[in-house]
């Protein structure tokens, strides 16, 4: 690991400068490895473990052994081989060159790795971070004389075309500067600032910090939530928002669109950078997001999308233990974005694939296991992980945000199962994806009644202040419409549909325009791939407006079947399609059309 | 040469216990001696000098006295060539026809390593099975796995065999080194024997390699089976530029040993007793498809499993289907009404799909008819059910469509002939004349653009002569 381990010692902090523990494998089993007796690692510590020196972290310390679980595969480990510590814990880089970049669990660039070892990731492999040699183009902001907080920005660099990173004191520091280099290219390792601290010692600054990954980055306050996360997703954007700073979760049994899901929201959001966790998915997706990402182009910046977005890939069949971190790791890396200022949105796909390898771990260390082999901290593991979300005041009183859209994969997707059921206590959004809708090809197959949103109420004034006034009042109609149509499909599975009224016959009608019209959306298409806030909102208001005449219309008489004859259901289900997002003066035609159909039915058999 | 232990220290199931071992390692493979028998082990877990092995021809026979063990240095590995193709190998892959060992300087870990996600290629090209239901509904695609979820007593293996012979000898194969490797794991004589008659009169025998381990053979054994096979499939595609299609079955088999093998470690269970990391071994194994960037060749598999009791909810379908990229559902209804292939059109997906047809792979309105095709099928169930509670005469004119509908399309779409190979074109345009069943304002899922250039009602009482 030599350059790595060079960098973790200029960059670990005080802690770094006692001595090193170390120790030799007793036993191996798995990713589990045991030391006997107390060698002197700390908790938490990262550990370089046997001749190949695999990455490694201490779990479980007590007088008789030591355990610590490996990030990599043990497979040709001996018992009696070396064990060293770093005497700092589990940590990320924190510098320019995160942002474009797809790692592993635990922040190794994969495409260094590839260079370094082809197509396949060896073990033990040993690259660096982020490049060292790269030269950023660095604007000070800071000069001797200036008293600085922990957090304040010493320093700004234009890390992609869409995103300006920001160079900052590490949140344990504080102090006068008294030294700072003029404007210019610098690498990650220059000294930029010197401080002097309260207690009267220097300290150099560079754009590197590192930050344990299981320790959450302070914050001066949080804030409730405000406004929303945009995602241009009918359904999430109208009926279940999620707040930015706030958190999600899709379940969905196999084949529902969870990924998919998660892939809109990462490319089609108003978050300024994205964090895409791969936990334990497939390499052909997050090739899949790799590739496209590079392709696609940020409707609101114009660069590319991986300009803003960051990976990290731990596919289901890379070492079970990276992807217990790799939750982490994407949490720290956001939170650093965070504290720039930025709202950072992460996708965690999937949450059940590292409540598996906590499971599996937990089994392992022969834990005692609760439901269904779980362990039973799997609840607050889960509540620590949500908790981190949230709309914030930096240390610099600039504010950030993080919201956390986590992927929930029940097993046999049935929701009662712990991970669903202790997910759902923690998360204020619940995007509950259904086999049937998915079999019928209705995307997103996001299920209406079994979902909620718990921030509609405190998005409520966001939207009346930036779309429109009725636009929840338009909602709640929709929702309500959407309601009375499942009451009504139980009886029609009983009796047909037939031998209702014409006013419930016209509430499913309405319902399905709303459904194929509205709710449906085509991920593949350009115009419907994402809608702005706009749009669904003249949408919604045209639906109403053919709902509220079609009703005048029954009140006077007229049959549905007569209705259902003219081609406007038609229509204004294709307004997704035919009405292009720049072209939404479109949409008066269709109430003229709208109009039209109420005198032509009214002429014809009035 | 190496020192050889005698004796053991403790027999439990498959599982051997060694004391006093020097300079062992995890995951390492050792020999053991039996009377004049040689047998094959690998240590699961180690703890100082002692290890706990699992023996790969199980225990039998074997006492704590009679065994002598040997290191052997390196994890489990064979020895690969290109002469492997035509053979037939036992689930360790020694060879079992009698034609004499494999020579090879190469020796691979059957293991593998996990394939950087940054040097995979996203799979694109199709492969075309002449099957109607996968090539239009759920269409298979190069370096893609798709497993088939059968149930016991369906006819998953002909459908196995029909996929290899048709795609082995269809148009997108031309020019291009093709061959399968067929590992069985726990499966019976007839089902190997079946595999290999159809292998052998399909004239592809030269272009496959057997790794079978039958039902009466050793458990533990099994476990290794994929591996193995796999190991070879990844050098012939990734290092002779060949595109492998890669056949396992039963992967149930392959499960209940690992839950065997798990209680006898005295794990602790998970999920019905199936051990917590079942999820990570099943995805060591479905992750070895796919395609590196740079290599002309590809891993393709199509792993069976037969559902207990046809759930789908059971742990092993549901592991699979999570790590898999789609399935193919075998249905039992369709089978009792001797639709062949019984297709599960609506819980079947290929992931994959979407990126691998269209304009410039298939046609320009796979896509379109596809969703139609689901949608309305799916529409033509609902009208089934509604018919069955009150009759079909009292259904609207819309639903009495739909369900005739339903009817042809899986007699006509999904059921076909085990020696039928359709074109592409062929069953797209089956499935346009399907849909012109239908009234045109039902299909809501097809652009406008392209209902104007396909759709064409069809007279129902014409339907089957319009077919020919």
């Amino acid at each position: 690991m030599g350059n790595s381990d060079a960098l973790t010692e200029i960059l670990a902090s005080k802690e770094a400068s006692g001595k090193k523990a170390r120790g030799e494998i007793y036993g191996i089993n798995g990713p589990v490895v045991t030391l006997l007796g107390d060698q002197g690692f700390q908790m938490n510590e990262m550990v370089y473990v046997g001749k190949n020196r695999l990455v490694g972290e201490v779990i479980g310390l007590n007088t008789e052994k030591t355990t610590i679980e490996v990030y990599e595969e043990t497979s040709g480990m001996k018992p009696g081989e070396p064990v060293e510590g770093t005497g700092s814990p589990v940590s990320c880089l924190l510098a320019p060159g995160i942002l474009d970049n797809i790692f592993d669990g635990i922040e190794r660039p994969l495409s260094s790795i590839r260079e370094k070892d082809g197509a396949y990731i060896e073990r033990g492999v040993s690259v660096d971070s982020l490049d060292r040699e790269k030269l950023w183009q660095t604007h000070i902001t800071v000069k001797p004389g200036d008293v600085l907080e922990a957090g304040a920005i010493i320093a700004e660099v234009p890390e992609t075309r869409a995103i300006v990173h920001k160079v900052m004191v590490p949140p344990d520091l504080s102090g006068e500067v008294i030294k700072a280099v003029p404007d210019g290219s610098y690498n990650i390792e220059t000294e930029l600032v010197t401080l002097r601290l309260k207690d009267g010692t220097e300290r150099a600054l560079t754009m590197c910090q590192r930050w344990p990954i299981r320790v959450p980055r302070p914050v001066l306050k949080r804030y409730s939530p405000t406004m929303p996360l945009v995602t241009g997703q009918r359904i999430l954007d109208t009926l279940f928002p999620i707040a930015k700073g706030g958190t999600a979760a899709i379940p969905g049994g196999f084949g529902t669109g969870k990924t998919m899901n998660q892939h809109q929201i990462a490319k089609w959001s108003d978050a300024d950078i994205i964090i895409y966790i791969g936990c334990g998915e497939r390499g052909n997706e997050m090739t899949q997001v790799l590739e496209e990402f590079t392709k696609l182009i940020d409707p609101k910046s114009g660069n590319p999308l991986m300009d803003r977005t960051t990976l990290i890939a731990n596919t289901s069949n890379m070492p079970v233990a990276a992807r217990e971190a790799s939750l982490y790791s994407g949490l720290t890396l956001a939170e650093y974005y965070r504290d720039m200022g930025y709202h950072v949105a992460i996708m965690a796909d999937s949450t059940s694939r590292w409540a598996e390898a906590l499971r599996e771990l937990s089994g392992r260390l022969e834990e005692m296991p609760a439901e269904e082999g779980y362990p039973a901290y799997l609840a607050s593991r889960l509540a620590a992980f949500y908790e981190r979300a949230g709309l914030v005041e930096n240390l610099n009183e600039s504010e950030g945000s993080i919201s956390i859209i986590g992927a929930v994969s029940p097993q046999g997707g049935d929701f009662s199962e712990p991970v669903t059921q202790n997910t759902k206590r923690f998360v204020r959004c619940f995007w509950a994806l259904d086999k049937s809708l998915a079999y019928a090809r209705h995307y997103p197959a996001i299920q209406w009644l079994s979902s909620y949103s718990d921030y509609v109420g405190d998005l409520a004034g966001w939207y009346t202040d930036n779309v429109s006034p009725k636009f929840m009042d338009y909602r709640n109609r929709m929702y309500y419409i959407l309601t009375e149509e499942s009451k009504l499909m139980d009886i029609v599975k009983l009796i047909g549909s037939d031998v209702l009224p014409d006013d419930q016959k016209l509430t499913l009608l309405i319902a399905k325009v709303i459904r194929l019209g509205f709710l449906q959306q085509n991920a593949f298409h350009k115009e419907d791939t994402c809608v702005p806030l706009k749009k669904q909102f003249l949408m919604m208001d045209t639906i109403l407006y053919l709902e509220k005449k079609a009703k005048a219309l029954v009140k006077l008489g007229m049959p549905v079947s007569v209705l259902e004859k003219f081609d406007i259901f038609d229509k204004v289900i294709n307004i997704k399609y035919d009405v292009p997002n720049d072209k939404l003066e479109l949409f008066d035609e269709y109430k003229k059309k709208i109009d039209t159909f109420y005198n032509d039915v009214l002429e014809k058999n009035g | 040469m190496a020192i050889e232990y005698l004796g053991l220290n403790g027999i439990n199931g498959p599982l051997i216990v060694l004391e006093g071992l020097k300079d062992a390692a995890f995951d390492e493979v050792c020999e053991i001696n039996v009377g004049s028998e040689k047998r094959l082990g690998r240590i699961i877990e180690i703890y100082h000098d002692k290890a706990v092995v699992q023996v790969f021809e199980g225990t039998e026979g074997m006492t704590l006295r009679n065994a002598h063990t040997k290191l052997s240095g390196h994890p489990m590995e064979i020895a690969v060539s290109e002469d492997m193709l035509g053979r037939t190998f036992n689930g360790i892959g020694e060879p079992i026809d009698g034609l004499g060992d494999i020579v090879s300087d190469l020796r691979l870990d059957v293991n593998g390593k996990p394939l950087n996600p940054v040097s995979r290629e996203y799979p694109r090209n199709y492969i075309r099975t002449g099957i109607s239901a996968i090539d239009g509904l759920t269409t298979l695609i190069r370096g893609q796995k798709l497993p088939i979820f059968s149930g016991n007593g369906l006819p998953h293996d002909m459908l196995a065999a029909q996929i290899v012979t048709q795609s082995s000898l269809g148009d997108n194969a031309e020019g291009e080194k093709f061959a399968i490797v067929f590992g069985a794991m726990g499966v019976t004589h007839d089902v190997a024997d079946f595999f290999k008659r159809t292998f052998a009169e399909s004239g592809v025998s030269d272009h496959v390699a057997m790794f079978v381990n039958l039902a009466n053979e050793p458990v533990v054994e099994r476990l290794i089976t994929p591996k193995v096979a796999l190991t070879l499939a990844e050098y012939l595609a990734f290092e002779k530029g060949m595109h492998i299609l890669v056949i396992l079955t039963d992967m149930t088999s392959y499960c209940e040993a690992m839950r065997e093998v798990s209680s006898s470690k005295g794990e602790i269970p998970s999920r019905k007793g199936y051990p917590g990391y079942m999820y990570s071994d099943l995805a060591s194994i479905y992750e070895r498809a796919g395609i590196v960037a740079g290599c002309s060749g590809s891993v393709t598999q199509i792993p069976i499993l037969t559902m207990p009791n046809d759930d789908i909810t059971h742990p092993i379908p549901d592991l699979t289907g999570y790590i898999t990229e789609g399935q193919i559902v075998l249905d039992r209804n369709l089978n009792g009404r001797s639709i062949y292939p019984p297709i599960g059109v609506l819980p079947s997906l290929s992931r994959l799909m979407k990126d691998g047809i269209g304009e410039g792979f298939t046609r320009e309105d796979h896509q379109d008819v596809a969703n139609q095709l689901f949608s309305s099928y799916a529409h033509a169930g609902d009208a089934q059910a509604l018919a069955s509670v009150i009759g079909e005469d009292e259904l609207s004119d819309i639903d009495k469509a739909y369900l005739l509908f339903g009817a042809e399309f899986e007699k006509h779409f999904v059921g076909q002939d085990p020696a039928e190979n359709r074109t592409i074109a062929q069953t797209l345009d089956l499935g346009w004349k399907l849909l012109g069943l239908l009234p045109k304002a039902e299909l809501d899922r097809v652009d406008t653009k392209i209902l104007e250039k396909y759709y064409r009602p069809t007279d129902p009482e014409e339907f089957e002569g319009a077919l020919s």
